[in-house]
């Protein structure tokens, strides 16, 4: 096998130097009625040649973006991804690395992290981010975790409908036998109801939840609910799915959000059937202490030289184990990098220019749609690349229909949304050109391609 | 080994911020093809203050350099103990590169996604199969979350027993993850002390009705087969609990036992240790998890079975623990995971056990000399030295800074708790016997240098990008973004 290097010869002189007759020797110390009394029933290995073959042949069963016209958003979004991200990211120095908890010989990863944490208050408008979490749904439920540690004795939590079905999926994993009670905000015309949130609104409550934008892609008026969840001494989580629109609306730290969670699968990081992904987590300097997983930090080495280091350890799993803030261990290392590269070839103005361009694009398709005899465009407000269509006919038939024409879309709401029936999510980014707009307006109405 | 006559070129680089030029880009973008339209002015926010502006040449230069200042799998020997860092095959990178994975998106119909369920299904099959358990999720993005989910589901499968249990046992030689992620699931952590193995009496002395599970990790962290698991298992079932293994070693059992054989109820895998997916510098792991027959009921939504001639994601599942995170898993590890299985087979995946037990026995006997080893018996795929025997006050963080003055990265250190100033060491099975013998030569020379040449350890290392940081200072005054 090529990744094992011994040769027989070897094997028997280490053996010699143990003071052992077998490699099975060395199993002594598992009993016989542990022993696995036959050989594993998995295939022989193939050679690299027949392996590559064999899962390229599988790959080809799956329809991507790059071989349909794709709608598809809800959270994981189709951005172009220059040459030079995955090119940077296969040095190995990176990713064969471990977390850098040696920091003399990390001080690659360590600054680069450095750098994302500082990418990460720019984009939100926050003063202090942690090194990322798994991704944007776990992100969201370990935001509900901390808002109730610095929260005291608050044990209710209000969750926007407007949040993505799968990030309220993830909060309610994470609580579930925690003392934690979660409560639904309904929406009105897309968006956070806020006359439904005042009612719901006491001194019990730690945080109010919403997406910005939402996962009907609608700008929330984030200043708006800022200032009614403080008035009860509650803290606002701000949830960021499609990350881009920070380039172009206010950022939730100056809207007046107390944390900022967020998916960061946008910048960079292939869609890869949805992970991984990155979840990113900032907040105010006064949560610094409490928050989640890995920090870096910078400092200087014996010389008085610039250098960086993981810090505030005290507040992890493997100092304080069950009282720790959080039992996660990694950071998503990889995925860090592409999001960083990713923001640093765009830059300030590159970034303004990208979420302009979405901006533009949905707002072609939206007034299209919006045209079609039967269509609606179901919520009025602003939207970030993402909005509902209400739909003639049940979308799951219709989407069936453009599938066979080779459009995927958008996603059917119904499942999560019973009192959208009709309701379809569409998305367009930059990687939909006007051709592809017309198709799909085209298919929608019934026409042939 | 690094020889006295290596030289090196250190460069120094300046933070992306503080290189940054006003009006230098590093991108291009197709031109608008539709009518220009912006938000309404009030929602608009002003420029990111701050955000850097760079041309192509410099962001590949930047991380360049970064990049030398690491020093990962490929760049040599890495004994990190219990973390099994084992060489990351390249064309595992090239499998989760195909087009057909990488550009499928998680809300695609089940139809659109064949390849990847597929990929999917045969992946929990193969894990079933190294691991004896009949159920598996592939979602958990890490072994922590693993975890969390495996208890999620042992506290669900009770509840609905109708019972209520409040306390988890967990020996003093585990992951700080496994305290961590049962008190998530709101249980009380009764800590439980071993004597390099756990006794069934110790278990005995603690188990009782209100024991929702013992969390075990088999072999241990000393590396140490717990070899009354059986009974042990026998014991908590018998009133009631279950047994939680977290299979971070698994790397020493492929192919010689299945924790699912031994009475386990719940492991996870990770599949960034056992099976040779890249680390990054911290992650993404993967972390699925295998459960006996009774708890498959419970497992989070969605999962991936068989439908007809192909497959699909399941979601009704009434009893789940629910979702983890937002999709599927890490799917593009999962790729690399299932390529790994496809390249060793079943054969292959039992020699790698084989010969990572063979090399960790090897630097046992190479270093048992001049090292003092607490735990005597018989050990499998890592070996934990303690700091006892160390001349001139040297201790075990001496010793690791001064290897990597020799070129290597330094073991586990100070873990497991339950061992002096420990060194951990986990070889894994893809070093040859040369790379192997100087890192041994490395570590004799070292425990010379303590006695003659105290200095050379507490001064390193010399030769890395930094010298030992001030870590102190870092968290008294923390600074964790730059500032213009």
């Amino acid at each position: 096998m090529r990744y094992l290097p011994h040769t027989d010869v070897e094997i028997q002189q280490m053996l010699d130097t143990i003071g052992v007759s077998s490699i099975e020797e060395l199993f002594s110390g598992v009993p016989e009625e542990c022993r696995l009394k036959r050989p594993l029933d998995l295939p022989v290995g193939k050679s690299e040649s027949e392996l590559l073959g064999f899962l390229r042949e599988l790959s080809l069963k799956n329809i991507t973006v790059s071989t349909c016209d794709s709608f598809l958003g809800g959270g994981a979004y189709n951005h172009f991804i220059p040459a030079v991200v995955d090119h940077l990211v296969s040095r190995s120095e990176f990713y064969t690395a471990y977390t850098p908890y040696q920091p003399e010989i990390s001080q690659g990863t360590l600054q680069a992290i450095f750098e994302f944490q500082t990418l990460i208050c720019q984009l939100t408008g926050m003063d202090v981010a942690n090194a990322s979490m798994y991704d944007g749904a776990s992100a969201c439920a370990e935001a509900v975790l901390l808002t109730v540690r610095a929260g005291k004795k608050r044990k209710k939590v209000l969750l926007s409908e407007t949040l993505p079905p799968q990030y309220r999926e993830t909060v309610a994993t994470y609580c579930r036998y925690l003392d934690i009670e979660l409560i639904i905000i309904a929406h009105a015309n897309g968006v956070t109801d806020t006359a439904k949130l005042q009612t719901l609104l006491d001194d019990q409550v730690a945080a109010v939840v919403v997406g910005y934008p939402n996962y009907f892609g609608q700008v929330e008026d984030l200043a708006a609910i800022a200032e009614l969840t403080h008035a009860v001494g509650a803290r606002l989580v701000a949830t960021v799915a499609e990350p881009l629109s920070l380039a172009l609306f206010k950022s939730p730290g100056e809207l007046g959000a107390d944390v900022v969670v967020g998916e960061g699968q946008s910048f960079g990081i292939p869609m890869s059937y949805g992970g991984p992904g990155i979840g990113f987590f900032a907040v105010r300097k006064k949560d610094m202490r409490v928050l989640p997983g890995r920090l870096v930090g910078e400092t200087v080495d014996q010389d008085g030289k610039r250098g960086f280091v993981l810090t505030l350890a005290t507040r992890e799993q493997h100092i304080r184990r069950e009282k720790a803030t959080s039992n996660i261990c990694s950071n998503q290392g990889m995925c860090i990098l592409m999001v960083s590269i990713y923001l640093a070839l765009h830059g300030k103005q590159g970034l303004r220019s990208l979420a302009e361009l979405n901006y533009a694009k949905a707002a072609y398709a939206k007034e299209k749609i919006g045209q079609l005899d039967g269509f609606e465009i179901a919520f009025s407000g602003e939207s970030f690349n993402e909005f509902v269509v209400t739909c003639p006919e049940s979308p799951t038939v219709l989407r069936q229909r453009l599938e066979q024409q080779g459009i995927l879309a958008g996603i059917d709401l119904v499942k999560d949304y019973s009192a959208l029936e009709n309701g379809l999510l569409v998305c367009v980014t930059e990687q939909n050109n006007r051709e592809q707009i017309d198709r799909l307006t085209d298919a929608l109405a019934g026409g042939d391609l | 080994m690094i020889s006295t006559e290596s030289r090196g070129l250190v460069l120094d680089e300046k933070l992306l911020f503080e290189q940054s030029q006003p009006g230098r880009i590093g991108y291009s973008i197709a031109a608008l093809d539709v009518p220009a339209v912006l938000p309404e002015s009030k929602l608009l926010r002003d420029d990111i203050s701050g955000f850097p502006e760079l041309s192509e040449v410099d962001v590949v230069r930047h991380y360049t350099r970064l990049s030398t200042w690491n020093y990962g799998v490929d760049s040599g020997f890495y004994p990190l103990g219990s973390c099994t860092m084992k060489y990351n095959p390249k064309v595992n990178e090239a499998a989760a590169r195909l087009p057909g994975f990488s550009d499928l998106h998680p809300h695609a119909p089940d139809n659109f996604s064949q390849g990847a369920l597929e990929l999917m299904y045969n992946l929990q099959c193969d894990l079933g199969e190294v691991s004896g358990f009949p159920a598996m999720t592939l979602q958990p993005a890490a072994g922590a979350q693993g975890e969390f989910a495996g208890m999620l589901m042992i506290r669900a499968w009770q509840e609905a027993k109708g019972e209520k249990r409040n306390k988890v046992i967990i020996p003093d030689t585990a992951h700080g993850t496994n305290p961590a992620s049962a008190a998530l699931c709101g249980y009380e952590v009764i800590t439980v002390p071993s004597d390099g193995v756990l006794s069934k009496e110790a278990v005995a002395a603690v188990m009782d009705d209100d024991v929702a599970a013992l969390m075990v990790t088999n072999p241990n962290t000393l590396g140490l087969f717990e070899a009354d698991i059986r009974e042990i298992c026998d014991l908590v079932h018998e009133r009631g609990g279950l047994v939680y293994s977290d299979g971070a070693n698994l790397n020493a059992l492929m192919g010689i036992s299945r924790p699912g054989d031994l009475g386990i109820d719940v492991m996870h895998f990770n599949l960034h240790k056992t099976f040779s997916t890249p680390h990054g510098g911290g992650g993404p792991g993967s972390g699925p998890v295998g459960v006996v027959e009774k708890l498959k009921p419970f497992l989070p939504v969605p999962f991936v079975v068989q439908d007809g001639d192909g497959y699909k994601l399941e979601y009704n599942c009434p009893q789940s623990i629910g979702r983890m995170k937002s999709f599927f898993g890490h799917f593009s590890i999962l790729v690399r995971a299932y390529s790994y299985i496809l390249s060793m087979g079943g054969t292959g995946l039992k020699q790698a056990t084989e010969l990572a037990v063979l090399n960790a026995n090897y630097i046992r006997a190479r270093l048992e000399g001049e090292f003092d080893l607490p735990y005597k018996q018989r050990s499998l795929h890592e070996v934990v030295f303690s700091e006892d025997g160390l001349h001139n006050d040297c201790h075990t963080l001496d010793v690791a800074k001064r290897l990597i003055d020799y070129g290597y990265h330094p073991p586990t250190i100070y873990f497991p708790l339950v061992v002096h100033g420990a060194l951990m060491i986990e070889p894994t099975e893809t070093e040859s016997r040369q790379s192997i013998d100087e890192f041994c030569d490395a570590m004799l020379a070292i425990a010379a240098e303590a006695k003659n040449s105290p200095e050379l350890l507490k001064q390193a290392p010399v030769r890395a990008k930094v010298k030992r940081l001030d870590e102190a200072t870092a968290a008294r005054k923390p600074k964790l973004r730059w500032n213009s």
